[in-house]
């Protein structure tokens, strides 16, 4: 057993599920996250990320490979791995006819605690997401940011060494998603929860996760820090746009000059800067001699959808394809 | 054992609590076969002059309709609700706990419980007060609450089983009208004996919901018919065993977790 699989981590290898009739919707994942470490696990939809989840929290077995979580096998060892997880999945599963704390109360039920310390529980976690004043109101009320930080409460009811979060703050207002992220990386860092968390949002994986990995078309197609993952697309890129379409061929041979191209838009031009940030000036003074009218000129530091896109070939912002609900796909035959 | 009684008692006390709070489901569920119960014993009255026919109240004979009625709306009812709980997600969460699949069928079962209660207690003051008759007396009153209640348990599980089977609340109540053909075909108008189109004899007579009805009946008409009474409560657990066996084979089959 590694220190991994000892210290409540997860530890996944050559994992592989193939649906009836359909591509294979995760397809040969291999990954290792650390106790405490919250792991972002990005990609577009249909990716493959809700898949993994599944499996991981046992709801869906792999056709290949294996992955232990909290130490325990994920196949045979069902039972151990979901007393050692919890998990919020992609929709907030919620009985809109019962209250916050009426959910609390079947949780910890469910869970196994005892009657008066179900009560407590339930208070303190209320208490912990914000919902102590709204308890006692049925959940056909809530708000959606509501319902997420409920389902986290659900979630964290018997005190989990690893947490499973999908897709927690999509749809969720700018107000909403910080609260919820504030609290993911309090549990993380005061009470030692390992969180596998996966998100489309390239934001979200950047403020939250120690380390991400990047999924597509059931690959795991990049993995490491955001600041690595950045750092080895290392450069900056520069993106014009010419005054008139006409001289768009021109402008990129002009800035082809300095770098590699890196992907395109209708009108514009991008290239990777050899040189760095110190180039844009003469990337300007070039352009400039050869007379071409600029109308729009932008840096922009790399960023994990720089990273996506040059893993990919794709953007992650365009890359959500139209493809079948995961949880949809999931379901059994 | 003491994890399973919690888990079913909180199950049941979550299934209470929805049915409670949705009057859309309780409402139908003794308005309408009441609605039936006074057409059908106003216009249909003229049949106790029927030679062999078991009792001047047509009132009488035709309460027993509503009891049936109001246990097909516990198969709707508690389909849906499991239905829902697929739909939503809600079986996955429970599923990430250790619930055991018994708590949870007869955690679910409690609404259907409740409302069997409220329904035949609401069927019986109505049928009473307008006028029908109960033979067996008080303790015969006890009685048909309790077979009633057996049976709308039992019918619940069938929708148990067609939630689990089908996961969505539409083919659950796709169900409904199929189960109203049932009790059309059964002796639901007139007794058995006097069914004298050859095909309809023949259905009603395999059709255990005329059983059903025959149990309530003899305690309405004639008293205490042990054999009646032991046929209806033998079908109803039938009908319930065999509905719980194939509900767990499909809470199986949805729950894939390892």
């Amino acid at each position: 057993m590694t220190e991994t699989q000892r210290s409540g981590g997860i530890e996944v290898e050559g994992l592989v599920r193939e649906f009836k009739n359909g591509p294979r919707a995760v397809d040969g994942i291999d990954l290792e996250v650390g106790q405490g470490e919250i792991y972002g696990f990005l990609g577009p939809n249909g990716a493959g990320k809700s898949t993994t989840v599944l499996m991981l929290t046992t709801l869906l077995p792999p056709t290949a490979g294996s992955a232990r979580v909290g130490g325990f096998d994920v196949v045979s060892e069902g039972p151990q791995v979901r007393s050692t997880i919890g998990a919020a999945l992609q929709e907030a599963a919620l009985d809109p006819l019962l209250t916050g704390r009426e959910h609390m109360r079947l949780q910890t039920a469910m869970h196994g605690l005892g009657k008066e310390e179900r009560a407590a529980r339930g208070s303190e976690l209320l208490e912990r997401v914000g919902l102590a004043h709204a308890a006692d109101r049925k959940v056909g009320g809530y708000s959606g940011g509501m319902k997420r930080r409920l389902d986290l409460a659900l979630a964290l009811a018997h005190r989990p060494r690893i947490l499973f979060l999908d897709e927690p703050t999509t749809g969720l207002d700018i107000q909403s998603r910080t609260a919820l992220w504030e609290e993911v990386s309090r549990l993380a860092a005061e009470d030692g929860v390992t969180v596998f968390l996966t998100t489309q949002y390239l934001e979200e994986a950047d403020a939250l996760a120690n380390r991400v990995g990047i999924i597509d078309h059931g690959h795991l197609v990049a993995e490491g820090t955001p600041a690595e993952l950045k750092a080895e697309i290392g450069r900056p890129t520069v993106e014009a746009v010419p005054r008139t379409a006409e001289d768009r061929e021109r402008m990129a041979a002009v800035l082809e000059r300095f770098g590699e191209r890196a992907g395109s838009s209708p009108r514009g031009v991008a290239v990777r800067l050899d040189g760095g940030e110190s180039q844009l000036a003469e990337v300007v003074r070039a352009l400039d001699a050869e007379q071409i009218a600029i109308e729009h000129l932008q840096l922009h530091a790399p960023s994990l959808d720089d990273v996506f896109l040059a893993k990919t070939g794709r953007s992650l912002e365009g890359a959500d394809e139209a493809e079948e609900d995961e949880a949809e796909t999931a379901a059994p035959a | 054992m003491s994890g399973l009684r919690t888990q079913v008692g909180q199950l049941a006390h979550r299934s209470v609590l929805r049915t409670l709070r949705q009057p859309a489901q309780i409402v139908p569920a003794i308005v309408f076969p009441l609605f039936l119960l006074a057409v059908n014993s106003g216009g249909l009255k003229d049949a106790t002059n029927l030679p062999g026919f078991p009792t001047d109240s047509y009132l009488t004979f035709i309460l027993a309709v509503p009891f049936i009625q109001g246990a097909l709306f516990s198969v709707m009812n508690s389909g849906t609700d499991l239905a829902r709980d697929i739909e939503t997600g809600f079986l996955n969460r429970l599923a990430l706990t250790p619930l055991r699949g018994a708590a949870l069928l007869s955690g679910l079962l409690a609404g259907a419980f409740v409302l069997g209660v409220v329904q035949a207690v609401v069927y019986l003051s109505v049928g009473l007060i307008a006028g029908a008759e109960l033979a067996a007396g008080a303790g015969g009153a006890l009685v048909l609450i309790v077979l009633s209640v057996t049976i709308t348990v039992a019918f619940g599980t069938i929708g148990l089983f067609a939630a689990l089977r089908f996961g969505s609340g539409e083919a659950v109540q796709g169900l409904f009208p199929v189960f109203f053909v049932f009790l059309f075909l059964s002796a639901m108008a007139l007794p058995l004996d006097l069914l004298t189109t050859d095909w309809f004899h023949t259905i009603a007579s395999v059709n255990p919901v005329t059983y059903l009805l025959e149990a309530i009946r003899s305690l309405l008409i004639e008293g205490w018919n042990l054999d009646d009474l032991a046929l209806g409560f033998g079908i109803a657990f039938a009908i319930g065993t065999i509905g719980m066996l194939a509900a767990s084979a499909a809470l199986k089959t949805r729950l894939v977790r390892t």
